[in-house]
C-alpha cells in the first residue's frame, strides 16, 4: 500500500473505541501529532489477534507527540516527546 | 545465614541438612494454558518435545552481551552506527545477529537528546537481541509511568537528566522493536571494542540510565 501521510506531516489519532484487540493506546487517541517516519506495510493486528490473515496489510507510521500536548500536568520540558506506532486506519487529518 | 556460613563446614551445632521444599505455588491459568498448548502441540504431531526444549535453550542464550556488542560496534566504527541507525535489523545481522520477525529500530542518545523505551501494552522488547526482560520492564507500574512520568522513573534509576536534555520515550507498540545506542563515557579512547562492550549494560540500552566509565 502506498502510505497516506509522509514524515514531519501533521496526523490526529483517531477517537474511535470499538470493541476486540487493537493496538492504539488510549492516552494518544484524539491527540496531534507529527510522523516520524513510516516503517512499512504490516498485517492488521485487530484481525490477526482472531486467528485472521490480517490483510491487507496496513502502512505502519511512528508518530511523535509532545508530551505537554498528551498530559496537561506533565512537568518535564516542553522538549520532551513521545513516539508510537499507528497504523494508518487509525490516523486523519489534523482538524 | 551467609554471614555465619564463614565457618567452613566441621559444624559443632546441630542444623538441618534436608532440602527445604519446592514452592511451586499453585498453577495460573495461563500455566495450564501453555501445558494443554504444548502438549496438544507434540500429540498432533506439530512440534517434537526437544524442539520445544531446544527453542528454550537458544532463547535462554540470548544475553544483553549481544547486544553490548552492536553498541560497542557503533562507538568504534562510524559507518557501522550509520547503517545501524538507519537500518537497525540489517546492520545487526552483519554481526551474526537475527532481529526477524520483528524489525529494530536503534535511536541515539547524544548531548541534547536522551531516549527511553517502553510497551504500554504489553513487554514487546528486543528478545532476539538483549534476551527475556527484566521484570520491571513488565511491570504495570513501569508500563504506566514511563510515559506518564518519564523523569521521575529515570530518577528512580538514579539517572538524573537535566532540563536541557530533551526526552523521547518510545512505547513499543506493533512491529517494531528498539534499542538504544548509549553515548560513549569519556575517556575511554583507550579502550578496546571488547572492552568497551563490557561497560555497556542492558538498562542503557533499554534507556533508563546511562553507560559509565571504567
Amino acid at each position: 500500500m502506498t502510505a497516506k501521510y509522509q514524515p514531519g506531516e501533521r496526523v490526529r489519532v483517531r477517537t474511535d473505541r470499538p470493541s476486540g484487540h487493537c493496538r492504539t493506546p488510549h492516552y494518544c487517541r484524539g491527540h496531534v501529532g507529527e510522523v516520524e517516519r513510516i516503517c512499512g506495510d504490516f498485517r492488521n493486528p485487530e484481525t490477526l489477534a482472531y486467528a485472521l490473515d490480517g490483510l491487507p496489510k496496513q502502512p505502519l507510521y511512528r508518530v511523535r507527540f509532545s508530551q505537554a500536548d498528551l498530559w496537561p500536568d506533565y512537568d518535564g520540558p516542553k522538549t520532551d516527546t513521545l513516539d508510537i506506532e499507528i497504523y494508518e486506519h487509525w490516523l486523519e487529518p489534523p482538524a | 545465614m551467609t554471614t555465619t556460613h564463614d565457618h567452613g563446614h566441621e559444624h559443632g551445632h546441630d542444623h538441618d541438612h534436608t532440602p527445604p521444599p519446592d514452592h511451586d505455588g499453585p498453577w495460573s491459568d495461563f500455566q495450564y494454558m501453555e501445558a494443554a498448548l504444548r502438549e496438544l502441540l507434540i500429540e498432533k504431531d506439530i512440534l517434537t518435545a526437544d524442539e520445544i526444549r531446544a527453542q528454550l535453550e537458544r532463547m535462554d542464550a540470548i544475553s544483553p552481551a549481544m547486544g553490548a556488542k552492536v553498541v560497542a560496534r557503533a562507538w568504534t566504527d562510524p559507518a557501522y552506527k550509520e547503517r545501524l541507525l538507519a537500518d537497525g535489523t540489517a546492520a545487526t545481522r552483519e554481526l551474526g545477529i537475527e532481529i526477524e520477525p520483528t524489525h529494530l529500530v536503534v535511536v541515539e542518545n547524544t548531548a541534547e537528546v536522551h531516549n527511553m523505551v517502553v510497551c504500554t501494552l504489553c513487554s514487546c522488547y528486543p528478545r532476539n537481541l538483549l534476551g527475556l526482560p527484566p521484570d520491571w520492564y513488565k511491570s504495570a507500574s513501569y508500563r504506566g509511568r514511563a510515559v506518564r512520568e518519564p523523569r521521575a522513573v529515570l530518577r528512580e534509576f538514579g539517572t538524573e537528566l537535566s532540563d536541557d536534555i530533551a526526552l523521547r520515550v518510545h512505547d513499543s507498540t506493533a512491529d517494531m522493536r528498539y534499542m538504544v545506542l548509549p553515548r560513549r563515557p569519556e575517556r575511554t579512547e583507550g579502550l578496546s571494542e571488547s572492552e568497551l562492550a563490557e561497560l555497556v549494560h542492558r538498562d542503557a540500552m533499554v534507556g533508563v540510565t546511562v553507560v559509565q566509565g571504567p
